[in-house]
C-alpha cells in the first residue's frame, strides 16, 4: 500500500503570519518536510508551502496534513480525518479551482496553536459561491458520482471558512484541541 | 498511487480484490476500467473485496457510486465485500451504506446473488 512520498521536495514559500514577540527559535527539518516557525511552548508553529496545479501536490498536502495533526498531539484517527480534509481541500483547489493549469499554483498553510490545528488552502480558480453546492445526502443527489468534497471537509473539520480572493478561493479549515473533561 | 486489482470468479460472481488506495486519479481509473472490462466480458453479478482498501477520498467513493449505478444500469448486480473501518465509516458518514449492499463474509455474499 503506497503512500504519498515524504513531501521533502516542496517548494518552500514564506511563512504567512506575523510573528509573535515570544519567538525564540527557527526550526528547520527541512529532511521530514517542514521549514517552519517554532515557538516558545513548542505548541506553536507555522509553515506554508507553494506548489504546483498537480495531484502530486494533493498528496504532500495531505501528508504534510497528517504528519502536523500527529506532531500537534492529535490522535491517530483525528489526524487521519484531518488529513482526508485537507486532501480534499486540495483537490477541489487543483481539479475545480486551477483546472490543474501550469500556470497557477495553490498555496497550503499549517499554523499550529495551543487551541487549535489553523489550516489554509488556496487557489488561483475563478472562485467558489460555497452555497451553490447542491446538499450530497438529498435523495436525489446521493447517487451521484461527485459533489462530496466540501461535505466531507465540514465533517471531520471543526470550523471550515471560505474566502474569496482575487482571484481565487482560500478555505480555512480548523481543528481545536479539545481540553481535559473533569475526571478524565 | 498504486492500486491493485485481482480478479476472479466464483460461482457465476466476478470478485475484484482491491488493495491499496482509491483516489482521485490513477486509483479511481482502475477501478472504473476493471468494472467496464467485467461487464464487457458479459458478467454483471461483481463483488468488490476492500479488505485491502484502507483509504478511499470523495472521488473514489464517487467511482464506487459510479459503479454501482453503472453495473445496476446493465441489469446486474454490484456489492462490497469487507469493508475496513475507514471506508465503513465514510460510507456511513456520506449516507452511501445503505445504498450498497455490504457483506463481511464471501461465502454468503456469493450465494446473496440472484441466481
Amino acid at each position: 500500500m503506497e503512500k504519498p512520498k515524504n513531501p521533502a521536495s516542496l517548494t518552500f514559500g514564506p511563512t504567512t503570519s506575523t510573528l509573535p514577540s515570544s519567538l525564540s527559535s527557527v526550526a528547520d527539518d527541512r529532511d521530514e518536510g517542514f521549514t517552519g516557525i517554532a515557538l516558545a511552548d513548542s505548541t506553536t508553529s507555522r509553515v506554508s508551502f507553494t506548489l504546483d496545479s498537480s495531484l502530486d501536490s494533493v498528496n504532500k498536502v495531505e501528508l504534510t496534513a497528517e504528519q502536523t495533526a500527529q506532531r500537534a498531539g492529535f490522535d491517530e484517527d483525528t489526524a487521519t480525518h484531518v488529513a482526508m480534509a485537507v486532501r480534499e481541500a486540495a483537490v477541489n483547489a487543483v481539479l475545480h479551482g486551477n483546472a490543474y493549469d501550469p500556470n497557477k499554483h495553490i498555496t497550503a498553510s499549517f499554523e499550529t496553536t495551543s487551541d487549535a490545528l489553523i489550516i489554509r488552502v488556496a487557489d488561483q480558480g475563478p472562485g467558489l459561491d460555497p452555497d451553490s453546492i447542491p446538499d450530497p445526502l438529498a435523495p436525489e443527489n446521493i447517487l451521484r458520482g461527485s459533489g462530496r468534497g466540501i461535505f466531507l471537509i465540514k465533517a471531520f473539520m471543526d470550523e471550515v471558512h471560505f474566502r474569496q480572493l482575487h482571484p481565487g478561493t482560500e478555505l480555512t479549515l480548523i481543528k481545536h484541541r479539545r481540553p481535559a473533561q473533569p475526571g478524565n | 498511487m498504486s492500486m491493485k486489482v485481482q480478479t476472479r470468479q466464483v460461482d457465476g460472481v466476478t470478485i475484484l480484490d482491491l488493495s491499496g488506495r482509491i483516489t482521485l486519479g490513477e486509483g479511481s481509473i482502475t477501478i472504473r476500467d476493471a468494472v467496464r472490462d467485467v461487464l464487457a466480458k458479459g458478467s454483471n453479478k461483481i463483488l468488490l473485496n476492500l479488505a485491502e482498501v484502507n483509504y478511499i477520498d470523495s472521488s473514489g467513493i464517487g467511482e464506487l457510486v459510479s459503479a454501482f449505478t453503472t453495473v445496476k444500469n446493465a441489469g446486474g448486480e454490484l456489492k462490497l465485500l469487507n469493508l475496513t473501518k475507514k471506508v465503513h465509516d465514510l460510507l456511513q458518514i456520506t449516507k452511501l451504506y445503505t445504498v450498497f449492499d455490504v457483506k463481511d463474509d464471501e461465502a454468503s455474499a456469493i450465494s446473496s446473488f440472484t441466481k
